[in-house]
């Protein structure tokens, strides 16, 4: 928890109203949102009990499980849900887009649009996770058929709920988190996991949040009171009415997702955000090709070379998403100021046209003076950029406290961003009077380490997988660990 | 009748289990909590004469997939559970000590202790135990099975949560192994007063859950030394509950036929630790946030923390605005809380434009 955070948090105690911690939209929401309200049965490893699902806010699409022990029950329920979802997802496998690569010189095609879909809570990317799990390597033929769009449906959930792991995507959001990331209420963080009462400390405010309280849960859980009172007697006597009764208590849910989605329709987008949503882009294509040419399962657990891959990934994902907030919006630079890895200040001198000749050739070397009355936690040499100008590295040349006023004086040297010739191209060099802030965060791109190719995975790491399930062992406590491999046999059930 | 029956009134007394006791451990810093568990309050119904019910139900369906499963493993003689634990072969007795009412639990205590004594290789199912709390000692109903073999006893617990691939949810299989270390924490104590070496009890506990997404049992090892240590060191941090009730004017008591104004004036006599997580484990926490509204701690320990540690919000929002001069203690959180406030304002300005 940032002190900025914590600091809004407390004025939303004292004003009764969620406070923003957020000037603008950090994730991207689709015209064409597919939003998902599941429900589990309690008890049961991952069993679905009912689901409203759609496109359309005034025609959510009801699927219930009346009996959940019922193998053949849930594998309609999932045989459903996969004609929605696969449905909607191959919607968007038609135009497409050309990208420029290797800086112009090449284009590669790309999907022009890519699916969203949203659910209530972080209990809700779980519960996706685990029925794809559970129905992805289910076979269509042998000696318990599913239909086709179960293991299709599992491939995809997979799909999505792994790519809700990475930092900034938006393939697969929730709407807590979605709100969490914007507004702060005046209650602990474990109360705003219920939709509910988050969206009512937003809308309305405290008093309305209070109410809502014991209202419907967002689920995937059920209240524990509603399966003892009403929902037990339903089942046990396969009363007719129980698919009514559950749409009605997941439709607040469902209406509050789609009030969600307008709230933050109304925040104006940061400026990366439609780079990552070409990133979700090329992810999407991706997967969708992969399927498209009958591609395998998603394995169980990841190898250690793929997962010290995916690792990789989600390390990188989650810097250059943390740059990219700090760099479109100034609240969340903001927290980098405070922590002293951001100063702001005013330029007070500069020489633009300085070029260092001491080098073989002459190249454009401007000078800055910034001063500033924060704290300056950076060193000399130390580089530097400003959010107003990403492609532009300032240097630290020196830093020296002004006698008497607590203000100190930085002088950079810059580099980049002025264009090819030596004189700096119009408005690239920050002017005398311009207000400027400077921070060690960068945008840059760095490489990621080689990792060894799979047949090589070294022995500290298992060794090279081998691709067969061994027979499950039996008669002895096994650790909580299982050895890696990337096997992707049949599930057992 | 002791102080604490005093305390408890008319009510039966609630008995500690391993939950209880992890939440206790969870939040030891709570005088409140220590001094109603115990004295054995209902704080189910405590919560609801003073007008702040919780609902801490257990639905139907878990319960009863819960028992199924431990029924399976323990049907035929504990077939399944000796196969899943690998002990088939072995000349393994299983006894049920079995539940009993409240006259008899001393009874039952000692034939726990003589058994787990004498035991060469057995299943003891239902054991009673007893465990040192605040001074105090507490009986254990723990919903455990005592496996010994080999001259070695080893906790062994049943639940129904899955672990599919491997891997199980992991704020369930923490408490879980909380509740083991519990056990472990016991039965260690009990070897002790027999004169027997402790380390007899193991200190991995095998916990034999539902594999995958069918009722097919594993077991798995789960080291809880970490946990014991974290356990131990908390119940011997948790204030000496006698001194606290002690130090109780004359006449205080959680007796639930008294009125509700004389309950609440009563709780205000023992001080509480609200926190956000005593939302999921305490009966009596939605009186305790209500208490706690406007508090720094009530938005939970990282916020807390954040603002410098500065207990009320409108002393950190004070502080922040410079309308209230901070202490000398207060001079470094006051800076900061300055400094954001400054920072804030000046982004949304910025945003906004």
């Amino acid at each position: 928890m940032s002190t900025l955070t914590a600091l809004a948090r407390a004025q939303a105690v004292a004003t009764g109203r969620a406070q923003p911690i957020a000037t603008v939209r950090h994730l991207h929401v689709h015209d064409h949102p597919m939003v998902l309200v599941p429900l589990a049965m309690a008890g049961e490893a991952n069993a679905p009990l009912a689901a409203l699902a759609g496109t359309d806010p005034a025609a959510p699409r009801l699927l219930v499980v009346t009996q959940p022990r019922d193998r053949d029950e849930r594998f309609r329920f999932a045989d459903h849900l996969g004609r929605i979802l696969i449905s909607y997802v191959d919607s968007f496998a038609d135009l497409t887009e050309d990208v420029p690569v290797d800086r112009g010189k090449d284009v590669r095609t790309r999907y022009a649009d890519a699916p969203q879909l949203w659910v209530p809570n972080p209990g809700g990317e779980d519960f996706l996770r685990l029925l794809g799990r559970s129905t992805r390597f289910r076979a269509v033929d042998g000696e318990h058929p599913v239909p086709a769009t179960v293991p299709l449906l599992g491939r995809w959930l997979t799909f999505l709920a792994n790519s809700a792991e990475v930092p900034g995507s938006s393939l697969l959001l929730n709407a807590v988190q979605a709100l969490g990331t914007h507004w702060a209420t005046g209650q602990s963080s474990a109360e705003d996991a219920q939709l509910g009462v988050l969206l009512a400390w937003i809308e309305e405010g405290a008093a309305a949040a209070r109410a809502v309280e014991n209202g419907p849960v967002a689920g995937p859980a059920t209240d524990p009171e509603f399966d003892n009172r009403v929902l037990a007697p339903l089942i046990e006597r396969q009363a007719p009415e129980l698919p009514e009764v559950l749409r009605e208590l997941m439709l607040p849910t469902w209406e509050r997702m789609w009030r969600v989605l307008g709230l933050l329709r109304r925040l104006p987008a940061g400026e990366r955000v439609a780079q990552r949503w070409g990133g979700d882009k090329d992810a999407y294509t991706a997967f969708a090709r992969y399927v498209a040419e009958g591609g395998a399962p998603q394995p169980r657990r990841d190898g250690a070379v793929a997962a010290a891959a995916r690792l990789q990934r989600l390390e990188s994902a989650a810097a250059r998403y943390a740059v990219q907030r700090a760099f479109d919006d100034p609240l969340i630079l903001a927290e980098y100021r405070l922590a002293g890895a951001a100063f702001a200040g005013t330029v007070t001198l500069a020489a633009p046209d300085r070029i260092d000749d001491s080098g073989k050739r002459p190249v454009l070397r401007p000078r800055i003076m910034v001063r500033t009355s924060e704290t300056v936690r950076v060193e000399p040499g130390t580089s530097l950029t400003s959010p107003s100008r990403p492609g532009q590295k300032a240097r630290v040349v020196s830093v020296s406290p002004v006698a008497g006023s607590g203000e100190f004086d930085v002088l950079l040297e810059l580099s980049g961003g002025m264009g090819r010739k030596l004189v700096a191209e119009p408005g690239s060099v920050p002017a005398v009077g311009e207000r400027v802030v400077l921070t060690t965060l960068s945008e840059e791109f760095r490489r990621s380490g080689a990792l060894p190719d799979v047949s090589e995975t070294p022995w500290t790491h298992g060794g090279p997988p081998v691709f067969e399930e061994p027979a499950p062992a039996r008669g002895g406590p096994a650790g909580l660990v299982s050895t890696p491999g990337g096997s992707a046999g049949q599930p057992d059930e | 009748m002791t102080r604490l029956d005093e305390l408890r009134g008319s009510g039966k007394a609630k008995r500690h289990n391993a939950r209880t006791i992890a939440a206790l451990t969870g939040n030891p810093g709570c005088n409140r909590r220590a001094v109603l568990d115990t004295a054995g309050v209902d704080k189910l119904r405590l919560a609801e004469a003073v007008g702040f019910p919780g609902s801490f139900g257990q639905s139907r369906f878990a319960l009863s997939r819960g028992n199924a499963f431990e029924a399976m493993l323990k049907a035929d003689d504990c077939a399944l559970l000796r196969s899943v634990l690998g002990a088939g072969d072995a000349q393994l007795d299983y006894q049920d000590l079995g539940a009993d009412s409240d006259d008899t639990l001393s009874d039952r205590h000692s034939r726990t202790a003589a058994l787990l004594a004498a035991a060469e290789a057995a299943l003891i199912d239902h054991p009673l135990l007893t465990l040192q709390v605040g001074g105090q000692t507490v009986y254990l109903e723990p919903d455990l099975v005592a496996y010994a073999h080999q001259g070695r006893l080893q906790v062994v617990e049943i639940k129904s949560f899955a672990i599919v691939d491997g891997q199980a949810d992991s704020a369930k299989v923490s408490a879980a192994a909380v509740q083991a270390a519990t056990y472990v924490l016991a039965l260690r104590q009990l070897l002790e007063r027999l004169g027997m070496d402790p380390l007899l009890v193991d200190h991995e506990v095998v916990l034999v859950c539902p594999e995958n997404f069918a009722m097919t049992p594993v077991a798995v090892r789960v080291d809880v030394r970490k946990q014991l240590a974290t356990l131990r060191r908390q119940l011997s941090r948790l204030a000496s509950v006698g001194a606290i009730v002690d130090a109780l004017p004359a006449g205080v008591t959680f007796d639930l036929n008294r009125s509700p104004e004389e309950l609440v004036a009563a709780l205000g006599h023992v001080e509480p630790r609200y926190a956000p997580e005593c939302l999921s484990t305490c009966e009596l926490s939605m009186f305790c946030r209500h208490e706690a509204a406007g508090t720094t701690g009530a938005l939970g320990r990282p916020v807390r923390e954040a603002l410098g540690g500065i207990p009320t919000v409108g002393e950190v929002l004070a502080l922040a605005s410079g309308s209230q001069a901070p202490t000398p203690e207060q001079e470094e959180a006051a800076a900061l809380l300055r400094q954001a406030l400054r920072l804030r304002s000046e982004a949304l300005a910025e945003g906004a434009s």
